[in-house]
């Protein structure tokens, strides 16, 4: 049970190469520089390009082979574009009636009451699009992909044309999406950001090439790609929700059998539900935010440190800095530290080091 | 101030020229609107260069190549005559045909420019959600293209109404079969009845202010469309 796909095209100025495997649940990044073909690699899998010598295998249904293209209209995907062009001449109900009543009775999963509630779209109903802000256009536009039942959810860039405010806005309603729908997603961008806040698993495009995949959190902290170099690199860590309340206004999270203590507020940014004990969350560590000791120092302001183990160390670009990947549990967490500190700790693999952390960001 | 039997006659033809030319232009040129606003294809602009022509040549060089072509001695014509139709030149299916090519940019160019925004990305969209192709033309296309329709068949109706040098070469002057309203103008004109050339000339005026009126009305009414 899978999206399996074979994609090969050569043009001028321009390639796609890509064998794959995606899994058919949670949230797929197809992640990549602008140009790298991540929009063309979603057409092909929506049907929307054609390309020679190509196959596509959703589940059990053959989308494309050597002697069969199923065309886009009776594929069971939802297709979310960059700019959510909404019919004009339609009002916003009826925007999203269009491809519901294109559907059997029958075939409808997802009931049009619960896509409104979902996307608090109740407002807008009587309106016409050129009604509405680009960011509610955006929402209803989701909407309207999700009334057609789909079996896979394609967005491409669906923030990218919307400026701070909006994204900020329709963040928190890709989240419940995300949660609430078991619905395999796959989503195009070229924001770390965003990628961080919503997927799973990624794949990273370069040159109509994929360079890497897997899940999220491996895929971020490998040290052979890009992510783990720049002065941005980031750990992604799974923790869960431990006491709501800690005292000072602090909440207290578990992360492989230590804690975390952050501020009640950063604990659900943007969040539609509120966050109860036992939730999973996901927390963003920078690697820059690190601090590495041998001895547990005292008298200091830091409040989380965590007890990890150096698994390696590898040079970063910028020749004073060192990065050091840190065994937490099962998961990995990057530090970036000078070179200088790493030889006067002579830090080795396999030794025991606490990690003193600056500055925590919970992710979903 | 009573119209003449003859006038009469001649406001007939012209409103039946109109009418029946400006139905065919409609049909026939969909396609071609709707092919030169998404193809590719490089020879599209000799084709919108052909179609722009009539705007620029005399009617009567129009109206002379198309007697050569459809009269009897004509390509057209003689082929026609000799499967026994018979030929074209000073028939009414002549000035219909005339009238077709000397309007054709004025149906043309609205469609292509109401199928450019009605094209694109919006059918992609509604091909996503679940539309065959029949269906996106008619549920995406046609409604987001009807100022274009509205634009064209006015334009159309109403140039085919004051159309005079083509249909003078091609149609001739017969009264009954090819004297339009404004040839039968000019023979008033030529006849020193300056009345009953006014008479006729008035109608035209107000038959054609009216139609632009209402056509105007109703462009305000229609929600002015552009892709959000």
């Amino acid at each position: 049970m899978s999206l399996k796909m074979h994609f090969q095209v050569t043009r001028s100025a321009f390639q796609l190469q890509v064998s794959l495997t995606l899994p058919d649940q949670g949230v797929t990044a197809l992640f990549g520089r602008s140009g790298s073909g991540k929009t063309t690699l979603l057409r092909c899998i929506a049907g929307l390009e054609r390309l020679p010598d190509s196959s596509l295998t959703f589940q059990d249904q053959v989308w494309q082979s050597s002697d069969r293209f199923v065309p886009v209209h009776l594929r069971p995907i939802g297709y979310v574009f960059q700019e959510a062009s909404l019919f004009p001449h339609l009002t916003i109900e009826q925007n999203l009636h269009y491809g519901f009543k294109r559907i059997r009775a029958a075939d409808r999963r997802i009931g049009f009451d619960e896509v409104v509630e979902l996307l608090s779209l109740q407002d807008y109903l009587k309106r016409y699009p050129d009604q509405l802000s680009g960011g509610q256009r955006q929402r209803v536009s989701i909407g309207r992909a999700l009334l057609t039942s789909p079996k896979l959810l394609l967005m491409d860039e669906p923030m990218a044309s919307l400026d701070t405010t909006s994204k900020q806005e329709i963040l928190p309603y890709l989240e419940r999406l995300t949660e609430e729908l078991q619905l395999p997603i796959i989503y195009v961008s070229h924001s770390v950001e965003e990628v961080m806040r919503l997927a799973d698993h990624m794949v990273l495009l370069e040159q109509g090439v994929v360079r890497a995949q897997g899940e999220l959190q491996t895929v971020l902290t490998d040290h052979q790609l890009p992510f783990s170099h720049s002065e941005h690199a980031v750990s992604l860590l799974k923790a869960q929700v431990f006491e709501t309340d800690a005292g000072d206004g602090l909440a207290k999270l578990q992360l492989e059998q230590q804690h975390l203590l952050i501020s009640q507020t950063h604990l659900s940014p943007g969040r539609l539900s509120p966050i109860t004990k036992g939730d999973s969350v996901r927390v963003s560590i920078m690697a820059r935010d690190v601090v590495l000791a041998r001895q547990l120092p005292e008298s200091i302001s830091l409040l989380n440190t965590l007890d990890v183990r150096v698994i390696g160390l590898d040079p970063d670009t910028d020749k004073s800095q060192m990065r050091v990947r840190l065994q937490l549990g099962k998961q990995t967490l990057l530090a970036r530290i000078s070179k200088r500190s790493a030889e006067q700790l002579q830090l080795q693999p396999g030794q025991t080091v606490y990690a003193l952390i600056k500055g925590v960001a919970v992710n979903s | 101030m009573e119209l003449s039997h003859a006038d009469l006659i001649a406001l007939w033809i012209t409103l039946k020229l109109a009418l029946i030319s400006t139905l065919a232009l409609l049909i026939l040129c969909a396609p071609l609107a709707w092919w030169l606003a998404h193809t590719p294809c490089r020879a599209k602009v000799l084709v919108e260069a052909l179609v722009a022509l009539p705007l620029v040549l005399p009617p009567t060089v129009m109206g002379f190549y198309l007697l050569v072509l459809l009269g009897p001695r004509g390509v057209v014509g003689g082929f026609l005559e000799s499967v026994g139709i018979g030929h074209l030149a000073f028939s009414f299916t002549g000035l219909v045909i005339g009238s077709m090519l000397f309007s054709l940019p004025f149906v043309v160019q609205p469609l292509q420019n109401a199928f450019t925004i009605a094209g694109g990305r919006v059918l992609e969209v509604a091909a996503t959600l679940k539309a065959s192709p029949f269906d996106r033309f008619v549920s995406i296309v046609l409604p987001l293209s009807r100022r274009g329709f509205l634009t064209a068949a006015v334009l159309s109706f109403a140039h085919s109404l004051g159309e005079f040098g083509m249909i003078l070469m091609i149609g001739g002057n017969i009264p009954g079969r090819t004297q339009v309203a404004s040839i039968a103008i000019y023979n008033h004109v030529e006849a020193m009845d300056y009345s009953a050339a006014h008479q006729l000339s008035i109608i035209l005026v107000g038959a054609s202010f009216i139609l632009l009126l209402l056509v105007f009305a109703l462009n305000r009414r229609f929600k002015v469309v552009s892709v959000v």
